[in-house]
């Protein structure tokens, strides 16, 4: 089971109240994780990578075992253990200014 | 008796301010949406419970949220969750928040850039939804007006959009180019008395009508004047904040430009400007009385770069002659040290016996008068920055 932290503003319009957890088949990568925590939850299409080019948004970034992993690869695999759930695989936005 | 819906969007979610038809009490609810950007919310005339919400985030881009019990309730209108996002032969289903252009072969011209600041080609870009527009006789379908300059529309209650790219396609849109506020297209237009026309704004573009119920595109700017771009009278380029129509008088348009005060009494072939005795011609609203076609206003804003009322006074100026004659209108409203703007789609009218005029201020305030002007009450003072004022009179 992978476990997935999102921001404040897509849990609340993902209707969830803390970290999601999802089924991914195959190897576990962002883009495969992705795909999975959007069909899973389709009011976060778009919300985090572009609807056409499938690229980040430029204000979010990923980060796994202390890893920034926002340049990686959407199809590189990920440490093992985010495929086996011992961490989490943080979407984390840019801080406002202010 | 009647009832009052005013729907405010603002920078930090959305509100929605209810009153009975005397308009003196008033019961706040929201924030809707706390923390996202709500660039317009509107209902849908042929069912005023039929809410529809613009809601965008630098970080999260475009959402759209429908109501069907008129706020108590809100959905994104595309796939529930848990359910496939494809069809069984493997086509996508509804995707709410997704904007595409189109850029299919049958469009004619499929473009790709239009005019930069520094007047280079760029390419279009989807940022977010201004402008809502729900139609007059089918709750489930809407048009938006986006930025980068498109409009799109839905026929199934926001589940899916669909650019209308004839307008893009026409001929003139490697020609348009951002303002300071970005590329929107901001204004919709739908004629009560021809379903086949319609009129939109862009800045910096100006004015386009279609005649085929979105088809096909033409420029109305003829008689624009702006001294800030190379022709002073090209066709397009003008920076048009806000046309307005009377449903009744469909032909007739008034317009608050970047500068100038205009109105076409010929559906946009030709225009004259009315700005008259106001005090800066400057501005961004300008709205029509619900029962007098003639009796128009505007918020006269000191200039393009300070961005609030002349003098620290906020007035709104009235033309009961349909432009070059105007009165101030203060009673009620700060008459010293004022200092916010009030921004394009950020004025609203009901349609009561005695019309209600509504106004929303960067400083967060909501300016209501229950007598065509005559006098003002903020009917709330401290919300975030509003963007957008729409009325729903509900019987």
């Amino acid at each position: 089971m992978i476990r997935v932290v999102l921001p404040y503003h897509l849990r609340t319009l993902a209707r969830v109240d803390a970290e999601v957890q999802l089924d991914v088949k195959g190897p576990v990568t962002q883009r495969s994780i992705l795909d999975a925590l959007e069909a899973r939850y389709p009011m976060l299409a778009g919300t985090i990578r572009d609807h056409v080019t499938q690229q980040r948004r430029p204000f979010l970034r990923f980060f796994a075992c202390g890893e920034d992993l926002s340049f990686e690869s959407p199809d590189a695999p990920l440490p093992d253990k985010i495929a086996s759930g011992e961490e989490p695989f943080l979407v984390i936005g840019a801080i406002a200014g202010g | 008796m009647s009832r009052v819906r005013v729907l405010v969007g603002t920078r930090k979610g959305a509100f929605i301010l209810t009153s009975d038809g005397k308009r003196a009490k008033w019961k706040v609810s929201g924030p809707y949406f706390a923390g996202w950007e709500i660039y317009h919310v509107k209902g849908s005339p042929v069912d005023p419970n039929r809410l529809y919400v613009s809601q965008t985030s630098s970080w999260f881009g475009q959402i759209i949220q429908r109501s069907d019990d008129g706020g108590k309730t809100w959905f994104q209108p595309g796939t529930p969750p848990g359910e496939p996002t494809t069809t069984p032969d493997g086509m996508p289903k509804g995707e709410s928040n997704k904007f595409v252009y189109d850029t299919s072969p049958e469009t004619g011209k499929p473009l790709t850039t239009h005019q930069w600041y520094d007047g280079t080609q760029h390419p279009w870009e989807f940022k977010r939804v201004w402008h809502l527009e729900p139609s007059l006789t089918d709750p489930d379908t809407v048009y938006a007006g986006v930025e980068d300059a498109a409009l799109f529309r839905t026929t199934d209650g926001g589940k899916s959009w669909h650019e209308l790219a004839g307008l893009r396609g026409h001929g003139t849109g490697p020609k348009w180019s951002p303002g300071a506020g970005g590329m929107g297209l901001h204004t919709i237009l739908l004629d009560r008395e021809n379903s086949n026309r319609m009129y939109i704004a862009i800045s910096a573009a100006g004015v386009f009508r279609t005649d085929d119920a979105g088809k096909t595109w033409k420029p109305v700017n003829r008689g624009l004047t702006s001294q800030y771009i190379p022709d002073p009278n090209a066709e397009v380029g003008h920076c048009v904040h806000r046309i307005a129509m009377h449903p009744s008088r469909p032909d007739v348009l008034f317009m608050q430009k970047h500068w100038d005060v205009t109105r076409s009494d010929n559906a946009g072939e030709s225009w004259r400007e009315v700005s008259g005795n106001l005090p800066t011609d400057f501005g961004f609203v300008v709205d029509v009385h619900a029962h007098e076609p003639d009796t128009i206003y505007v918020v006269p804003i000191k200039s393009d770069s300070e961005h609030f009322p002349p003098d620290g006074k906020l007035r709104v100026y009235r033309s009961r002659t349909g432009g070059n004659e105007w009165d101030a209108l203060t009673k009620g409203l700060p008459q010293k040290d004022c200092y916010v703007n009030v921004l394009r789609d950020a004025m609203a009218v009901d349609s009561l016996d005695s019309c209600g005029i509504y106004f929303g201020t960067t400083g967060g305030q909501v300016y209501a008068s229950s007598d065509g002007g005559d006098s003002w009450n903020a009917i709330v003072h401290h919300l975030p920055a509003v963007l957008s004022v729409e009325v729903q009179t509900l019987k």
